[in-house]
């Protein structure tokens, strides 16, 4: 299976390397699995083809989680809304998640994953979708009224520092910054496709890709945006 | 909004997602467009947020040198740091990386090696954690009397069976004992008498009586004084008590040290109420499930969780709400309620207690009763003690819910597990006065029942014989006879009751008490039957067999999920307690009862305990006086005194640790009104450049 490896520029592959939080057995491997959701044709230019978000959701990894359509929607650079993800985008994706990218990533990307109504922060209609989801789909696993609203005060009262009645980023770090569970839940393992169908340039049964939701952040080192940053703290 | 993102220099690149520090960019740049969400993030600059993350760094490990990249302004300073990742610590990244891979592929190999790996994964996927703890739990006991069967047939059974038929040169001696009546040592086992008719045979194979009774399955075999296995002589007696003493200390080790993992996870789970809705709502999914059967699993446990935890919420609120007439009302009614329970579980026990007394007057002997009859009367206590602990907790549930407790307080579960082990205990303490009853003045010479009981260890040892093997007729019996059927009715008539009725739940709970009292039995069996270890592991090997079966083909997993942690520590905990309670009785028949003089290894000796003493004897002076000074009281009680010392400074620390959790815990509230004081007064500023 060196011929996926060929069909990735080495220049490519050290940029993403430096780019993201993924190793470069990590990225050959996520390339491997992007052009199987292509058709055929389309396999020769999987850097610059787009895949459908039907495609992606078959992925098993994100067939059984009840965030895909979130996950899809916060990765997509789509400009025409319609949560397709390029090659670029599913790195992204995976970077998040791999397990060397910070708690800062993670809990911002897990902030935009459950700011469902994208407005920046997370008020009581978001944490109402997001418990919907978390209880399964479906009229009978709904909590009763009474116990969400219980719920939701809860939640508002343990991490809602500023009594505003929603949880901004900032509040939301600090909460996830306290969690146990955050780091150790927060993982998602994308499967090789066979043990045996791994090359030679991985390293067997333990070339897992661990995606992690909002915990990554795919620039890292990346110089245009650390010069933004000095600018902006010199004249701010 | 805050989503926008700022795009990387050249299309088509990876585009920057906006770090924390950018989001403020569009209102960096129109100042106008100033809403609630913009002072706020001015808080990443507190201390208190920075030094949490610093902490959560630490904690976290290697990713130390990124933590400062994505910063606010106040991070910039760092950035100069980060500017490459250097080729040495690239090299330390890919190097610990690789070391992590290693050890990951040998945990993976050694978990080959696992028992029934696939089997217990399967379950897992297919019905939560929960469900599999309780076959990993019956795994381990597996284990547990494999290992314990090894020994004490490497150390008693092999040797005797090596002496007793001379292989390698061996010899053994049957000193007779000195100083005791004849008739104390007459002991003629029934054995193979004749002709054996088919159902005699089956009688003693269920019994334990007859052939069975002369085997090395129980203590009666044992009868040697002495061997000599080509020169080396070994002390039979003595290995048989160091072996069982072995065995116990073993199990105690082994449980104990599983039970410490569980026991941090739950005295940190217990403390940790701090958080605990953000934690299970922000954190609670799971990433790693791809099963769609695993993910209704999850929801359905998440959403049970979050019901518990609100509900258990309103029930302290309504127990602090309560008036003192209420509380009045609701104690009396529990001292009645606890005064029935009392009076049921009394009411079990005495007929636990008659029915062996009525057993064991009447199985001894009589040889013309019908078999069917014979082997009832024979059985009985063991029918008791299952009908008992059928019957009782049905009772229980039913008068626990007017108690009113709160679901986390689980007296059910406390009175079924007293119940169970308790069931052993008056088995055991009515042999015991059958033994030890003494009229005549002969029997007080032999200081046991020399009558009914020549070889009493041999006929408790069937006693729980007969307890292990009725334990794993009744769960093989329930299996085909009850749950097969009701799926079979269930599935195939439509009757409107059938249907309400359903089908049978798995209830983890019980299925573990029911292990767990096998477990206990094995333990006190043990002493009188050196080979029951043996017969445990191929009934719990079978048991996993069936109850795997039964749960994919006849079961539904329960409505109520478990905590899969809380709930190992719980199974490990009342094991514990049936060991503890299994030392009880292993304790006053080695050391209490006189051995019985007719069969066994100890007839020598006034009761089993009597060896050790003996064999000290021959040790050397200096060792002599060093291990009576151990036992002496000169050294017992200072020993006792810094024992409880050591325990005051472990108790007084634990306190001092919650006592410092409390406080942090009030300063981060009070963190938490600073900012709140802080973004105001920020806001202000604002508004009144």
């Amino acid at each position: 299976m060196g011929g996926s490896a060929s069909l990735l520029p080495r220049e490519a592959l050290g940029e993403y390397q430096e780019l993201t939080f993924l190793t470069k057995q990590e990225i050959l491997l996520a390339y491997k699995r992007f052009s199987e959701l292509l058709p055929k044709e389309e396999r020769e230019n999987a850097c610059s083809a787009r895949v459908p978000k039907s495609q992606i959701l078959t992925l098993p990894e994100l067939r059984a989680n009840p965030f895909q359509h979130r996950i899809c929607r916060v990765f997509s650079t789509s400009g025409n809304g319609d949560d397709s993800m390029s090659f670029e985008d599913f790195l992204d994706m995976l970077s998040v998640f791999s397990d060397s990218a910070t708690l800062d990533i993670k809990s911002h990307y897990a902030f935009r994953i459950f700011d469902f109504d994208e407005d920046g922060t997370l008020d009581r209609s978001d944490l109402e979708k997001l418990v919907d989801c978390l209880t399964g789909q479906g009229e009978e696993s709904r909590l009763s009224n009474a116990e969400m609203e219980q719920l939701i005060q809860n939640i508002l009262e343990e991490s809602d520092i500023d009594k505003d009645g929603t949880i901004n980023l900032s509040e939301f770090q600090h909460v996830i910054s306290r969690s146990p569970d955050f780091v150790r839940y927060d993982v998602l393992q994308l499967h090789g496709l066979s043990r045996g169908g791994l090359s030679g340039g991985f390293a067997g049964v333990g070339a897992e890709l661990w995606v992690v939701v909002g915990q990554g952040y795919p620039v890292r080192g990346n110089r245009v945006l650390r010069e933004l940053c000095k600018i902006l703290s010199r004249t701010g | 909004g805050g989503g926008g993102r700022v795009p990387c220099c050249a299309p088509g690149r990876l585009p920057a997602p906006q770090p924390p520090c950018f989001l403020p960019l569009a209102e960096v740049f129109l100042p106008e467009e100033t809403h609630g969400a913009a002072p706020v993030d001015f808080l990443q600059q507190l201390p208190s947020y920075q030094s949490a993350l610093r902490r959560r760094a630490t904690a976290g490990g290697g990713t130390q040198e990124r933590r400062a990249a994505p910063q606010g302004p106040a991070g910039v300073n760092k950035q100069a740091d980060v500017k490459h990742l250097s080729g040495g610590k690239q090299w330390r990244r890919t190097s610990s990386k690789s070391l992590k891979k290693v050890l990951s592929e040998v945990k993976e190999f050694s978990s080959y090696l696992k028992l029934w790996r696939h089997d217990i994964h399967s379950i897992e996927g297919k019905f939560g954690t929960g469900i599999q703890s309780y076959f990993s739990f019956l795994r381990f006991l597996v284990l547990l009397n494999f290992i314990i069967f090894i020994l004490m047939f490497s150390f008693v059974t092999l040797p005797s069976i090596i002496a007793k038929y001379g292989m390698f040169n061996s010899s053994f001696a049957k000193i007779p004992p000195k100083n005791i009546e004849p008739h104390c040592t007459v002991y003629e086992p029934s054995g193979n008498k004749g002709l054996i008719y088919f159902y005699d045979y089956l009688k003693h194979l269920l019994s334990g009586t007859g052939f069975l009774e002369e085997t090395s399955l129980f203590y009666g075999y044992y009868t040697i004084d002495a061997t000599w296995i080509s020169i080396v002589r070994y002390n039979v007696p003595l290995a048989y008590l160091l072996a069982t003493f072995a065995y116990l200390a073993l199990s105690l080790i082994w449980i104990i040290s599983r039970s410490l993992e569980g026991f941090k996870q739950n005295l940190v789970h217990a403390e940790d109420q701090f958080q605990s809705y953000c934690n299970k709502v922000f954190a609670g999914w799971d990433f790693c499930i791809t099963d769609p059967n695993a993910a209704r699993l999850k929801h359905r446990s998440l959403r049970y969780e979050l019901q518990t935890d609100l509900e258990e919420e309103r029930l302290k609120r309504k127990i602090a709400d309560r008036t003192t007439k209420e509380k009045l009302r609701i104690y009396s009614l529990r001292i009645f309620i606890n005064v029935i329970v009392l009076a049921v579980l009394l009411g079990c026990f005495y007929s636990i207690y008659r029915a062996t007394f009525f057993s064991q007057e009447n199985s001894n002997g009589v040889s013309n009763m019908n078999f069917l009859v014979n082997l009832l009367v024979q059985y009985l206590p063991s029918i008791v003690i299952t009908t008992a602990n059928i019957v009782a907790p049905q009772i229980f549930s039913f008068l626990i819910r007017y108690e009113d407790y709160s679901p986390a307080f689980e007296i059910r579960m406390i009175l079924c597990v007293f119940l169970r082990l308790a069931s052993i205990g008056v088995l055991l303490f009515s042999l015991w006065s059958q033994i030890s009853s003494c009229n005549t003045d002969m029997c007080k010479a032999c200081g046991y029942n020399y009558e009914l009981y020549p070889c009493w260890e041999s006929q408790v040892g069937q006693e729980m014989y007969k307890l292990m093997i009725f334990d794993f007729i009744v769960i093989l019996a329930v299996t085909l006879f009850v749950d097969f059927p009701r799926k079979l009715l269930v599935t195939h008539c439509s009757c409107k009751l059938l249907q309400w009725f359903g089908l049978k739940e798995f209830r983890i709970s019980d299925n573990v008490l029911e292990i767990i009292y096998g477990q206990t039995i094995c333990w006190i069996g043990t002493f009188f039957s050196p080979l029951l270890p043996a017969i445990a592991t191929v009934k719990y090997f079978i048991i996993f067999y069936i109850k795997k079966v039964s749960l994919i083909h006849t079961q539904k997993p329960a409505a109520r999920p478990f905590r899969a942690s809380s709930s190992n520590f719980f199974f490990l905990l009342v094991l514990l307690i049936g060991l503890v309670l299994a030392f009880v009785p292993l304790g006053v028949s080695i050391a209490h009862i006189p051995s019985s003089k007719a069969c066994g290894p100890f007839r020598n000796f006034n009761t089993s305990w009597a060896v050790v003493p003996h064999t000290i004897l021959e040790f050397p002076k200096p060792l002599q006086q060093v291990l009576y000074g151990i036992a002496s009281e000169a050294f017992a009680v200072p020993f006792f005194m810094v024992i409880c010392l050591v325990m005051f400074y472990f108790i007084a620390l634990a306190r001092a640790h919650k006592r410092v959790a409390e406080q942090l815990k009030e300063q981060l509230a009070m963190e938490g009104r600073d900012k709140q004081f802080l973004i105001r007064k920020i806001t202000e500023a604002q508004r009144h450049p």
